[in-house]
Parts: C-alpha cells; structure tokens; sequence
C-alpha cells in the first residue's frame, strides 16, 4: 500500500518549478577579499538527479550552504523551489530548509542518543509540512519511516537499535532514509559514499536514487568520485560552474 | 518545544556521566544552602522559644540583654540581686498570676545552678508552650535535692541517687566548693534543646543552705554549719538574682512593667522575653548570615561548574547540533535546546538537594536535638527557602544561556558544516 503510495507522489510534482536555481549569485564570506562562489546560472529541476563533481577547495561547501539556505548569497537569486532564500529571514529560511530540503552528510549523520526510527523521523519534529507529508497517506509518519527503511535494507529490529550500534554503511542508509522522509523538494548528498567501502556504496547509490526517485525529490550529489558519475544523466563539474576568482587561481596553480 | 525538551532529555542523558557531576555539585549547593537555612531557622526558632509562658522576666536594673542573657541563658552574672521582700511585692500585685524566682551565681562542673522554687516546674514553658517534664525521678522537696538538666545527666553521666557538690561562682577556685554539703540527684529532667538541659536545678532554700556560713563570696573561718544541722536555721532567701512572671492577662504587661520599674524599694526592671530576645537576636545573627553567605558563594561556584561543563562539552557536540540544523532546528531552536538542558540539569540538581535536604533532617533531627539541642523540623518550605530555591533555578538557568549563546553563534557559523 506505501509502495502506490509511493509512485503517485512524483506525478503530482511534474512541471513544477526548479527545485534549485541560482542565477548571477556571487558570494564571498566576511572579511574575505575574494568571492567564494561566482555562479551565472545553474538550475536542478524538480525531480532531478544531478552529480556535482569537485575536488575540494572549489567552493562545493559554499554552494552546498548557499542552496540550503545556511548562507545567503550577497549578489543574484539562490531560490529554492521557488523561494528565494535573499527574501527570508533566517527563521522563515530555517522553516523552509526543514520543509523543503534533506541533507545528507559525508559521514556521522545520526544523533547516537536516539534510535534509528527516531533518527529518521527527526525532520519531522521540526516541520509540520514533512510530518504532514510522511503521515498524510493514510498512515503515520512512524509507519512511513518504517517503510523508507525496509527500503534502504533495514529491518524492524535495526530500526528499534540505537543509531550508534549501526556500521557505518547502514548509518548512511538510515540518513537517506532521513533525508527522504516527508518527501522534500530537494535531498543534498555531500560525498555520502566516501566513507564506505566498494560494495557498501554500490547498494547504498542504487537504493539512494531508488527513493529518490520514487519520493520525486530531486537529487545534488556531490562527490569527487567520478565512478559513481555513471549512475547520473547530468554532470557538473563544479570547477567550470563556479566563475570565482578564488577558485580559477586554485586550478590554474 | 516538548519535542526539543524530549531531545534536550535524551541528548543530557547521553552524557550523563559529566552531567551527573555537574547536576550533584548544584544539588550539594543547594542541600548546603537549605542546611543552613534550615538550622538557621530552627536555631532561631530554638533560641527564641527558649522562654516562653513568660511575660515578663524581672531583675536589678541593668541592660534588657543581660537580664535576658543571665536570667534565661544563664551566661554572665546580675550586677545585683534583687530583695525577697520585692518580689513577694509584686506577687501581691493583681495581675500577676505566679512569679517564678531564680537565684544563680554557683555552678557545678561548668553547668550552671539555679536555685527556685517548685513552681518553676509548673510554670517555665518553653517552645510552643512546652512545659517541662521529668525524664526520671522527681522534684526537689529535701533541701539537698537536686533537679538536672538532661545535658547534664548525659555529659557527666549522673544517674539517680549520685551526689554532686556544687562550687561558688564558677567552680575555678576549688576551695570555693560547697564540699561539705553534697546535694542527692533526685531527678533528671527530659531535653528540651534550652539552657535548661544544661542547668542543675535546688531550692531556694538550698541555696540559703550552702551559704549559711558564708559572707561576701568566702566562707566564714571557724563557724562551718554541718549539713544536718542547716534546718535549725532560717532558710527563707532574702535575695534572688531574678524572677520570671507570668500574668492573669498579657493586656497588663505594659501596666505591670512601669509598677516593677517605678517600685519603691529598690531599682528594678522589668523586661519582655520577646523583645530581648530578638534584641539578642541581631547580635548573635551575624555569624548566621556568614555561613549563609558562605552557601551562597558556594552555590555560585557550582553554576560557575555548570557553564564550564557545558561550554567545554561544546565543541564535540557541533556535530550533534549541525545535525539538528540539517533536519530543520534553526540556531534558535538550538539556543533553547541549550537552555532546556541548563535549565533540566539544574531543576533536577536543586530538586535532589531539596530531597536531601529533607532527608538529613528527617534521618539527623533527633539526634541533632539530643545532641545540639537544635531540633530541627521538616515543614513545608518556607518563604525564605522558596525563594533560595527559585534563586537557585533561575541563576543556574540564566547560566546556562551563556553556553546556549555560544552554540548559538557555533550554529550560525558551522551551518551545515561543522569544522570538527
């Protein structure tokens, strides 16, 4: 029953606006003499699964923070389905960051005092729109976060488990899991795989684009690994996207 | 916010260890603080209710403390003694329903002697209108009998029957001793927590007695009295050092306190127990607002322990709060969720300091009463403790604002990206 549950949630999303858009956003932190992020146009729409490729040192932190919301671009619009984060303040950006976006951190993504059920189920304590969303099929939210896991390969009795006990493999399944629950615009994946060994990250990118797909989020994965490039229709190389002068004399030296 | 408090509480929980520490030295701050409270409180409760039935103490002219001090207190001596022949004086007066006289000066061992009449027994009250009662034995009724206070009894391990002998003055000149008149222990009076337990009690003709052959503070050479044959002579006082007075109506205190200080004879005064006591009260205070002050900084240090538990637990925990930003908590959020902790850790430390509190005096009462002669009581907290308890809530959450604002600013400038 969640599984049809699942596949008519992106039909209602087709056509809707970008999930991410950035159009003439230059930022640059305070005190810095150069900008950290110079990007003329780049947009993921809805739905979509986009792989960002970048060593580090290019900005991809920046433009991680930049499309949450966590910073505000000083110049151009970094909007977020449809809202343009210049136009909030921080606390509508908090509670449209809860609402609209799940983040998926590189490693230790999970709070060690709570179970993995509880660990999922967090977004959900801070916005309503994603408890809403996660229980509005006829079942609770608890019960949606059950079915995401069972998606990622974790069972009932992993899921009662302290997050702590999980390896770390299945610690990044259960922040997917997170990340998709509520079925927000946009899941942001910071180099979730590069803690995890070969055959750990094959099945975690092919039950991470699974969800994502059947949730209808639309997908920023970033990561240096070119291998996992194959998984994805469009690529980015964050070095030719990001114009700032900081970065072109990185590369170049 | 109850899903952040539910956080805060599991989140605590997971570093509880620290947090026990931290969560104890307050509930130690506070036990020490409402300890001292406490005794404070029932010291002075004590020390007020150390006389009281009485409405007025009656004695040579001198300062209303020092009347209180010797009369009640039985510390330091009268300047002067007052006539026999002035108190029946003022037994006649109409107002007066029984007047106790004390006659002091000897004592035995260090404990003071007073020497009264039988009505002492009947009409000293103490507490809340406590009269005193006989552990064993009985009354004085022989002129050689002897009433003790249970102090006494316990201190120097008298029992029934055991003599004692009694000195002049305070017993530091040996020769001073009325060794040729021991007196018989009759009696053994129950604890009080007053000066009475502390005190050997005779007759005002025992005290006639053992200074028959004595003039001006040294026995007289050559004409010693045997003890058997003292009741040949007179025994009627013609001194007593006070008298304490109880009224048919306390309406007349004031009319019965301006006839003993206008009476004729001889300069008298009379004063209210009461009244000198709380005069007596704002000297020996001082000491008591020390220690409370003592507490108080005690209790400071241990807020002072709780912020830097929390501030030094901070940078490890910028993971756990970019998490929480991650899934939706603004900087906001996180402030309150530091300040639900501070204010958990320190709800929970002052409740388990009141806990103990309340369980050492209700485990220590009695043997602090035997022993100190401070009974304490467990009652419902006062005004004074209420408000030593919401100090100690408020100053240990307001302390804990400075570490929520710190991971305030670590959120705002982590983001998503803690630099850990």
């Amino acid at each position: 029953m969640s599984l049809d549950a699942n596949r008519a949630a992106p039909i209602a999303r087709v056509g809707a606006v970008d999930a991410v858009s950035l159009r003439g956003a230059r930022f640059r932190y305070p005190g810095a003499i150069e900008d950290a992020i110079l990007i003329d146009h780049f947009a993921v729409g809805a739905g979509e699964h986009v792989f960002v490729k970048g060593p580090s040192g290019c900005g991809k932190t920046t433009l991680l923070s930049l499309i949450a919301g966590v910073l505000v671009a000083n110049e151009g619009v970094v909007a977020l389905d449809g809202h343009d984060w210049a136009t909030m303040s921080s606390a509508a950006r908090d509670h449209v960051r809860a609402d609209h976006v799940g983040y998926i951190f590189q490693q230790f993504n999970l709070l060690p005092y709570l179970s993995v059920l509880d660990n999922v189920l967090l977004p959900c304590r801070f916005s309503r729109t994603r408890a809403a969303r996660a229980g509005d099929q006829g079942s609770s939210a608890a019960v949606r976060a059950r079915d995401l896991l069972a998606q990622m390969g974790l069972g009932k009795e992993q899921a009662a488990r302290a997050a702590s006990t999980l390896s770390v493999g299945q610690q990044q399944r259960v922040a997917a899991a997170r990340a998709l629950i509520g079925q927000p615009a946009l899941i942001i994946a910071d180099e979730p795989t590069s803690a995890l060994d070969e055959a750990v990250r094959e099945s975690f990118m092919r039950v991470l684009l699974t969800a994502c797909a059947e949730a209808g989020s639309a997908l920023v994965f970033v990561s240096h690994d070119a291998r996992l490039a194959d998984r994805f229709t469009r690529h980015i190389d964050l070095r030719l996207l990001n114009r700032a002068s900081s970065i072109r004399e990185e590369a170049s030296a | 916010m109850s899903e952040l408090l539910s956080l805060a509480v599991r989140s605590a929980w997971n570093r509880r260890f620290v947090l026990s520490l931290v969560m104890s030295s307050i509930a130690l701050s506070t036990f020490l603080l409402l300890g001292i409270e406490r005794i404070r409180s029932d010291v002075h409760e004590n020390f007020s209710q150390s006389v009281s039935g009485t409405d007025l103490i009656v004695g040579a002219r001198t300062g209303s403390v020092q009347l209180l001090l010797y009369s009640v207190f039985r510390i330091g001596g009268a300047t002067n003694n007052i006539r026999w022949s002035s108190v029946q004086a003022i037994a006649k007066s109409r107002a007066v329903a029984w007047i106790v006289p004390l006659s002091l000066g000897d004592s035995h061992r260090g404990f003071p002697v007073v020497a009264t009449t039988g009505d002492y027994f009947d009409h000293f009250q103490y507490g809340d209108h406590q009269s005193l009662t006989m552990a064993e034995g009985k009354r004085f009724s022989g002129v050689f009998d002897a009433v003790i206070g249970s102090e006494v009894a316990s201190r120097l391990r008298y029992k029934l029957g055991d003599h004692v002998v009694l000195s002049h003055g305070d017993g530091a000149f040996a020769a001073n001793d009325h060794a040729d008149k021991p007196f018989t222990v009759v009696g053994v009076l129950a604890a009080t927590g007053t000066p009475v337990d502390r005190s050997v009690h005779i007759s005002l003709e025992a005290m006639e007695a053992i200074h028959l052959d004595w003039v001006a503070g040294a026995p007289i050479p050559g004409t010693s009295v045997p003890a058997d044959q003292v009741m040949q002579h007179d025994l009627t006082p013609k001194n007593v050092t006070a008298a304490l007075i109880g009224l048919k109506s306390r309406a007349a205190v004031f009319g019965v306190q301006r006839y003993v200080s206008e009476y004729d004879g001889e300069p008298l005064m009379a004063i209210l127990p009461g009244v000198a006591l709380d005069e007596l009260w704002d000297v020996v205070g001082i000491g008591e607002k020390a220690l409370l002050a003592m507490s108080l900084l005690v209790a400071i240090v241990s807020m002072a322990g709780l912020v830097a538990v929390i501030l030094a637990g901070l940078n490890e925990r910028r993971r756990e709060l970019a998490i929480l930003r991650a899934v939706g908590a603004g900087p906001r959020q996180v402030l309150l969720l530091l300040a639900l902790e501070g204010g958990l850790i320190t709800a929970s430390g002052v409740f388990l300091g009141f806990v103990l509190s309340a369980l050492a005096v209700l485990l220590l009462g009695d043997w602090s009463a035997s022993h100190f002669g401070i009974a304490l009581h467990l009652h419902r907290p006062g005004q004074d403790e209420v408000i030593l308890l919401a100090g100690l809530l408020l100053g240990g959450w307001v302390a804990s604002l400075g570490p929520g604002y710190r991971a305030y600013r670590l959120s705002l400038a982590d983001g998503l990206s803690p630099r850990t």
